[in-house]
């Protein structure tokens, strides 16, 4: 089986938390579209850090770079190795 | 000098805000109300119940239970967000409402995290003051009445009042260590200032709580060379049924290993940790060690390691 990108990974992440069909514009905002909330996201964030061996520090901790699929992948362009 | 933990104390008001009540007040469900949050009522006290009063009830179910008199006390630290703005604050109403002339009494204006620092403090001036009596009390109650009702936070709050006494002689827990943190640059996230209703962003006090409350506790533990798993029991402030499932999550710890009314209570701000003290103590031997740990709005957090004598 071939490596998962950074993509695939993310969105195996999204789909496992969320539990819910992911939109498909990556642009879209996860809150607004119900798929997450307010106890998603931390769940979320642990998950990331769990999948991509990163620490996120509590000053990254801003919901807007969560709000969407393409800023969670910017987040972990910048992060993960 | 050395701290102890001597009595536990708690009041809330007699009437009984269901879901159902409050969800036809908001147009949700009950059954809305109680996932988002686990709380399946709270108490609410009648107009005419200040903070004080609260705070007054609290303290004499604490002496009561440490078997002294409130002459005997060295000093009051009354916290409360709920509070009506202006001087005195409810502190000198408390101490005149106990009989007393003389003693200090000082109010801690904080929300959520008030319990805990004035516990944080009251260790460290025992040994000046002498016997210190902590009041965390809110009548939140009037906080979401205020305004327009937002559905969101107005199903989480409830009135109460918990206690606690606590003196540099020898008494059932001592208080072995405290870590405080406060970061200012979240006060816009969760403020109220009664010009305008309870503002909250949800998404941002959860993240945060989730990560500094669990933080705070590791760190307070960490330095007593101690693991969550050495702890018996966890009272931390009662906020939601949900963040506090995480944070048991993220301890490694079972969530039953966290005391948790806040489905009776809702969430009583800085007298819920006090709150869940008082019923966690009644229906527990003080065997073990036990932390405490609060986050509320600043943000103020941190967590407290006392362990029975």
């Amino acid at each position: 089986m071939p490596d998962l990108t950074r993509h695939e990974r993310l969105l195996g992440v999204l789909k496992t938390v969320t539990a819910q069909p992911l939109p498909a514009d990556d642009d879209e905002s996860l809150f607004e579209s119900g798929l997450l909330d307010s106890f998603a996201l931390p769940d979320l964030v642990s998950a990331l850090e769990q999948e991509f061996s990163i620490k996120v520090p509590d000053r990254d901790l801003n919901p807007r770079k969560f709000d969407s699929i393409s800023r969670i992948e910017t987040y972990l362009e910048d992060h993960a190795g | 000098m050395p701290a102890f933990i001597h009595a536990f104390g708690m009041h809330v008001p007699e009437r009984v805000v269901t879901n159902q009540e409050m969800a036809a007040r908001i147009g949700r469900t009950a059954e809305w109300i109680e996932s988002a949050s686990g709380i399946r009522e709270r108490r609410w006290a009648d107009t005419e119940t200040s903070v004080a009063d609260l705070a007054v009830a609290a303290a004499r179910d604490c002496l009561a239970r440490a078997g002294m008199e409130a002459s005997s006390l060295g000093l009051i630290l009354v916290a409360s967000g709920s509070a009506r703005p202006g001087f005195p604050g409810p502190a000198a109403q408390v101490a005149a409402q106990l009989g007393l002339e003389n003693t200090p009494a000082m109010d801690v204006p904080m929300a959520s995290a008030g319990g805990l620092f004035g516990m944080a403090m009251a260790a460290q001036m025992a040994g000046h003051f002498g016997d210190v009596l902590v009041i965390g009390a809110e009548k939140m109650s009037a906080v979401i009445e205020s305004g327009p009702l937002d559905p969101n936070t107005a199903m989480l709050f409830g009135d109460g009042a918990g206690a606690v006494l606590i003196g540099a002689r020898p008494g059932r827990w001592e208080i072995l260590d405290t870590v405080l943190h406060s970061d200012g640059h979240y006060r816009d996230d969760l403020k109220f200032d009664w010009s305008a209703p309870l503002h909250m962003n949800g998404l941002t006090v959860i993240l945060q709580a989730a990560r500094k409350l669990p933080s705070a506790i590791e760190e307070v533990l960490k330095r007593q060379n101690m693991g969550a798993g050495d702890v018996a029991a966890f009272l931390l402030h009662q906020a939601n049924q949900n963040l506090l499932t995480r944070v048991a999550k993220a301890l490694g710890v079972p969530a039953e290993r966290l005391f948790s009314n806040v489905a009776r209570y809702g969430n009583t701000s800085s007298a819920s940790m006090l709150i869940a003290a008082a019923e966690w103590s009644q229906a527990n031997p003080p065997a073990g060690s036990v932390v405490f740990s609060a986050f509320g709005a600043g943000f103020h957090w941190g967590a407290l390691l006392a362990r029975s004598v």
